[in-house]
């Protein structure tokens, strides 16, 4: 086993090797950098300094080794547009997203496993095929409509949430919370909602879909004719045996949850790295966008790392099959 | 001692346009500590019978009338909570396939302590040392280690031997076995049968052997009933109906066995199929495909009536020329 998350960091290095050569890529040859830092008033005297004292005079492997060695400092230059490290830009941003997308995933988890039990279980029940015919709408819907809805809804007409903005943030050293105040508490609640509608349907019928198959299995026959409690039978049996599926797919979508938040963010104006993202794309703001780009994949190879370890520890034959 | 009793069991699936009757007027009943093998071809409603008796047929599958009695007690109509209540700790159940009766994900010890808790009220500790005694029981090899393994580590075999200690461990006075040894190899069949056996009579335990196997059902069974297309055709002691059936299906059945250092040129068969649910012909279910069908096997359905001097049953309007051919 250990040999084989071994190869499976390795195999993470690798991938973030080549995403960073990618955005190293982007940085180095989309444009002059230099041209793009500078004002137009900039002498070439100037510019061939800003250069050197930046290495981009160098062979391009030399400069490629520098933007590892940063990248893996967390260092990813200075933002063309504001003039800052991209490094403090993305500080500021991240607790931002990730809240959103962390209490996004609660909510899709816990919806989505909860009602795809409730309606695999009670598949013919009036509430199972209303709630399947509800995330038929979740499914369907594109995320900026369904924000923009609530936004009406719950912003604009009945006035009860605040339609944009992180409300009031707290500051735990370098990382902003707005999960310890009221406002913030309210200001997330629609932003999280929306982002985590599609994935709560997604969750919903793959655990739904699971729970029908494993519900017909000898093992659950058996454990019924064992005189198990129904609790046990569908918890303890049931769901345990639909989890692979449910782990891969919900590993996947909690990447993908980063990675799509920029819309959720846009409608709502959350201060997150999507939004920032939005902006560097508009002002072609190669640094951010680099940054961005390496971030996000690092958070999918971080999930599916995760998600290999989280087979292990729900499958017992894998433990096996691996170990030799 | 009787222990279950079945009594004019009919077993139905409604359907959107018809009723198909699975099962209909099956009556029997099993001795505490005997075996009661019930053989048929596929479809013939044997492991309906078997699943009925613990409330587990498939919707919309359901036992339309009759009456199913454990111990005197009337289990027919029971909720499921009730239900609940006699499985596992009255009536024991073993399935066919080993290999996908166990949870792969838990540990053969998890799924043995928590059927016992279902059932009897045990300390952690108590019925650990219960689980542990039940594996020694069924023959499982250093069985305090074998708690923590997973299925997937031991062999069918194996496997069965701990479906059958799960079984087994509350002590039911019924045991329904449906194909327990169907999955597995011939050499570990003759071992699991004896196993079963061995540990029922111990125990007193009255068991419902639902097999196609004839092989299994002679080794093992004390009386056998013999089901086609739903109904029984056939029931008695196994030595009477392995060596001298009375009913034409059955006798079909028992010269479909080979039989080794036989010198015959090639097995004899029962010509055609066993009828669909929907489409069984008149009369005698069996009439199509019996040689000595008459006109009276044709309109009118023989019923199950006792063979003078002997304690046998067999439905067959011809049971006293039962020695035609």
């Amino acid at each position: 086993m250990a040999n084989f998350i071994v190869t499976r960091i390795l195999q993470s290095a690798a991938v973030m090797f080549f995403v960073a050569l990618i955005c190293f890529c982007l940085f180095r040859y989309v444009g002059d950098p230099i041209v793009n830092m500078v004002g137009q008033e900039t002498t070439i005297e100037d510019m061939e300094a800003l250069r050197q004292s930046l290495g981009l005079d160098k062979p391009v492997l030399v400069q490629f080794a520098h933007f590892i060695a940063g990248a893996l400092q967390g260092e990813f230059g200075i933002s063309y547009r504001l003039q800052r490290p991209v490094s403090e830009l993305i500080a500021e941003r991240l607790p931002a997203t990730l809240e959103l997308v962390f209490v996004s995933a609660i909510i899709a988890l816990t919806l989505g496993i909860s009602g795809g039990l409730l309606t695999g279980i009670k598949r013919n029940a009036w509430y199972s095929r209303l709630v399947l015919a509800l995330s038929l709408v979740g499914v369907s819907l594109p995320t900026f409509v369904v924000g923009i809805l609530l936004i009406y809804l719950f912003a604009v007409t009945l006035n009860w949430l605040p339609s944009f903005g992180r409300g009031q943030v707290v500051d735990i050293g370098w990382w902003s919370t707005g999960l310890l105040t009221v406002s913030g508490w309210k200001a997330i609640i629609l932003p999280a909602v929306t982002l985590a509608l599609y994935q709560t349907t997604l969750i919903l019928r793959i655990v739904r879909a699971e729970m029908l198959e494993v519900r017909r299995t000898d093992f659950i026959k058996f454990a019924w004719a064992r005189g198990l409690a129904p609790r046990s039978v569908y918890f303890n049996h049931a769901l345990r045996n639909t989890l692979i599926p449910v782990i891969t797919v919900t590993g996947l979508q909690i990447g993908s949850l980063i990675a799509f938040s920029i819309i959720t963010e846009t409608v709502f104006q959350w201060p997150g790295m999507g939004s920032l993202f939005i902006h560097a794309v508009q002002f072609a703001d190669v640094p951010v966008m680099a940054a961005y780009l390496v971030l996000v994949a690092l958070f999918f190879v971080l999930i599916n790392l995760i998600v290999d370890l989280l087979y292990f520890a729900v499958d017992p034959r894998l433990r096996m099959s691996a170990g030799h | 001692m009787t222990v279950l009793s079945i009594e004019r069991l009919r077993i139905e699936f409604p359907l959107r346009r018809q009723v198909l009757v699975a099962v209909d007027d099956i009556s029997l009943e099993i001795n505490a500590g005997e075996i009661l093998g019930i053989v048929g071809e596929s479809g013939a409603g044997k492991s309906l019978t078997g699943a009925s008796l613990i409330g587990l047929l498939e919707p919309p599958g359901q036992v339309s009338s009759g009456q199913i009695r454990l111990n005197g007690r009337d289990i027919t109509n029971l909720t499921q909570r009730e239900l609940r209540k006699i499985r596992g700790k009255q009536i024991g159940a073993i399935f066919q396939d080993p290999l996908t009766s166990l949870n792969p994900l838990l540990t053969i010890g998890r799924q043995l302590t928590e059927t016992l808790n279902a059932h009897l009220k045990l300390q952690q500790s108590e019925a650990k040392e219960r689980a542990i005694d039940m594996l020694r029981e069924v023959g499982i090899p250093a069985p305090e280690q074998r708690m923590s393994s997973y299925p997937h580590e031991l062999s069918g075999g194996m496997r069965q031997r701990v479906v059958i200690a799960l079984a087994l461990c509350c002590n039911p006075e019924l045991i329904v076995a449906d194909e327990p040894t169907t999955a597995l190899d011939v050499s570990v069949q003759a071992q699991i049968i004896l196993l079963l056996k061995k540990l029922c009579l111990k125990q007193g335990t009255a068991v419902m052997l639902v097999t196609h196997d004839l092989g299994v059902i002679a080794e093992a069974a004390d009386r056998v009933a013999v089901m086609y297309s739903g109904r029984l055709v056939e029931i008695g002691p196994v030595g009477d109906i392995v060596e001298n059936p009375i009913h034409p299906y059955t006798k079909g059945l028992m010269g479909s066995i080979p039989v080794i250092g036989a010198h015959k040129h090639r097995l004899a068969g029962i010509e055609g199929a066993m009828p669909r649910l929907d489409d069984r012909p008149h009369g005698c279910a069996f009439h199509p495909r019996c040689s000595h069908a008459t006109e009276l096997c044709r309109s009118q359905q023989p019923k199950l009536t006792a063979i003078e001097s002997s304690e046998r049953k067999s439905a067959c309007h011809y049971n006293d020329e039962g020695k035609f051919r």
